[in-house]
């Protein structure tokens, strides 16, 4: 009797949404659900006809200035809300002749930011290669997404902190809560005790400490059917409890929010949120946050070297409406005269004070 | 389809008007609604200059001032439950969430409100007590 008042815990996935074969794995069925329902009844509005309303269609790209490089989908970690449906299972890595087409992108950029993004980018066997090659570029911010545990995950990453460092890469790091209830929840068992310990470890190197040049900074997602918060208020909560209960130092605190595609769009279905979440996402449309939407500035390579408008529309498979497509023909004047391909999870980028790899934006 | 409680009263309704007032779901369901939440700000369309001061003042209300927005979030939370306006729970819930708040706040928060109604109810004790020892030889 008392058993069945207790609250059903869900047991986290261990395989990729590939892996189970689930019909969100196609890119085809998540744009159909984002196209139809709320949207096609006329309850929402389309992205489209909202961002026209400012004039800012079709949204057109600006200076470039991020160059983001998912270097595999591979990943130690099945977090519930991953919008790459990485998992270890997951085989798509980036090959070294692959990222030499990169290097030579990296060395004539125009964008000030490298940042390489995954899966975990340390599990791909060249990824040390890779890094050591592109530092000598000599761009400007070099970001590696790092999930922490991956350091903690193996004796072979150990040694990463000081990799990082001697490479003067800048570490962005997962971190969906300061409590381990909220952060297991999300990213698996044990995984907030991993990251405590990598962080630390980070720390213990000079990542994060104030006024060191080696930067780390944390991104939070919210773990669950809602919204991120204010920005700046989430920091002084992370840097207070972080610091009180594990002497742990980071620079700056970006809020994410979730967008509905992938495993959250999965997540946001099971969980009968989904038609709240859009309703919420579509509330919170912020016009001011299209001017600087991150697609606006940023191209996304994918591990087989196709060129995306961001990591996002990779997930989904939308490639750039460009003559350029793929790495091999990158062409920066070329890529800069495309429409920006958009559907609906756009509405997660323009939420609230915005969203994008590098936190709000509005 | 058959409406209860109003077909009964016989007062059978064209399907116009069953749309119209049952606004989608079936009104003997129950009196409240979660999809009523999202349309609370049309009160403004039935009294405009109410609704838009009701609303200015609960913004200007939950800002950060002297307490933080996150203080009142919890405060918000507590009351919700002590006037039980399911709206207000879920609306508070989820902007805890969104303001990272712990669940073990928010019980706390909820415990808070919940002891100053049971006491306000305890206290009418005294009352109850002066008036039993008044009528008492």
């Amino acid at each position: 009797m008392q058993e069945s008042l207790m609250p059903q815990i869900k047991k986290a996935a261990k395989k990729s949404l590939k892996a189970r074969e689930n019909e969100l794995a196609m890119t085809n069925k998540q744009l159909e659900i984002l196209n139809g329902g709320l949207f096609a009844e006329g309850e929402l509005p389309y992205f489209k006809d909202k961002i026209a309303e400012v004039g800012q269609f079709p949204l057109r790209p600006k200076k470039l200035e991020i160059l983001q490089i998912n270097v595999g989908y591979m990943c130690n970690q099945v977090c519930e809300h991953c919008h790459v449906d990485a998992g270890p299972d997951r085989k798509e890595i980036m090959t070294r002749e692959t990222m030499k087409l990169c290097l030579e992108v990296i060395r004539n950029t125009g964008a000030h930011t490298l940042d390489l993004t995954g899966g975990a980018p340390e599990m791909n066997p060249d990824f040390r290669w890779f890094v050591e090659e592109a530092s000598k570029a000599g761009i400007q911010d070099f970001i590696v997404r790092s999930n922490l545990t991956i350091i903690r995950a193996n004796k072979k990453y150990y040694d990463l902190p000081e990799f990082f460092k001697k490479h003067n890469v800048h570490v962005v790091s997962s971190m969906p809560h300061y409590t381990r209830g909220k952060t297991d929840k999300q990213r698996g068992d044990g995984v907030f005790d991993k990251s405590i310990k990598a962080l630390q470890e980070l720390n213990a190197v000079g990542y994060g400490m104030p006024g060191s040049s080696l930067r780390l900074d944390l991104v939070y997602n919210p773990s669950g059917a809602f919204l991120p918060s204010d920005q700046a208020a989430l920091e002084n909560d992370f840097k207070k409890a972080l610091k009180e209960d594990f002497n742990i130092d980071f620079h700056s605190l970006f809020t994410i929010t979730n967008l509905p595609i992938s495993r959250f769009l999965d997540y946001l279905i099971a969980s009968e949120n989904y038609e709240d979440y859009m309703y919420a996402l579509v509330e919170a449309y912020n016009p001011a946050a299209v001017e600087n939407v991150m697609c606006t500035n940023t191209i996304s390579v994918s591990w087989d070297g196709w060129l995306y408008d961001c990591d996002f529309n990779q997930m989904l498979d939308l490639k750039v409406a460009s003559k350029v497509k793929h790495i091999k023909d990158y062409n920066e004047d070329v890529l800069k005269d495309r429409n920006i391909i958009i559907s609906q999870h756009c509405y997660g980028c323009t939420a609230g004070a915005g969203s994008s790899c590098q936190g709000t934006v509005a | 389809m058959h409406f209860k409680g109003i077909t009964r009263r016989g007062n059978p309704l064209d399907n116009k008007h069953k749309k119209q007032y049952t606004n989608h779901y079936k009104m003997e369901d129950t009196y409240y609604h979660p999809a009523d939440l999202r349309k609370f700000s049309k009160i403004t369309e039935w009294s405009e200059e109410l609704g838009t001061k009701f609303f200015d003042y609960y913004g200007k209300v939950f800002e950060e001032g002297a307490l933080s927005a996150r203080e009142k979030s919890l405060i918000a939370l507590a009351v919700a439950h002590v006037v039980k306006c399911p709206y207000c729970i879920d609306a508070y819930t989820k902007d805890g969430l969104q303001r990272g708040i712990t669940k073990e706040e928010m019980m706390e928060a909820v415990h808070a409100g919940a002891a100053i109604e049971s006491g306000a109810t305890l206290v009418h004790g005294v009352q109850m007590m002066n008036k039993y020892n008044k009528l008492s030889m």
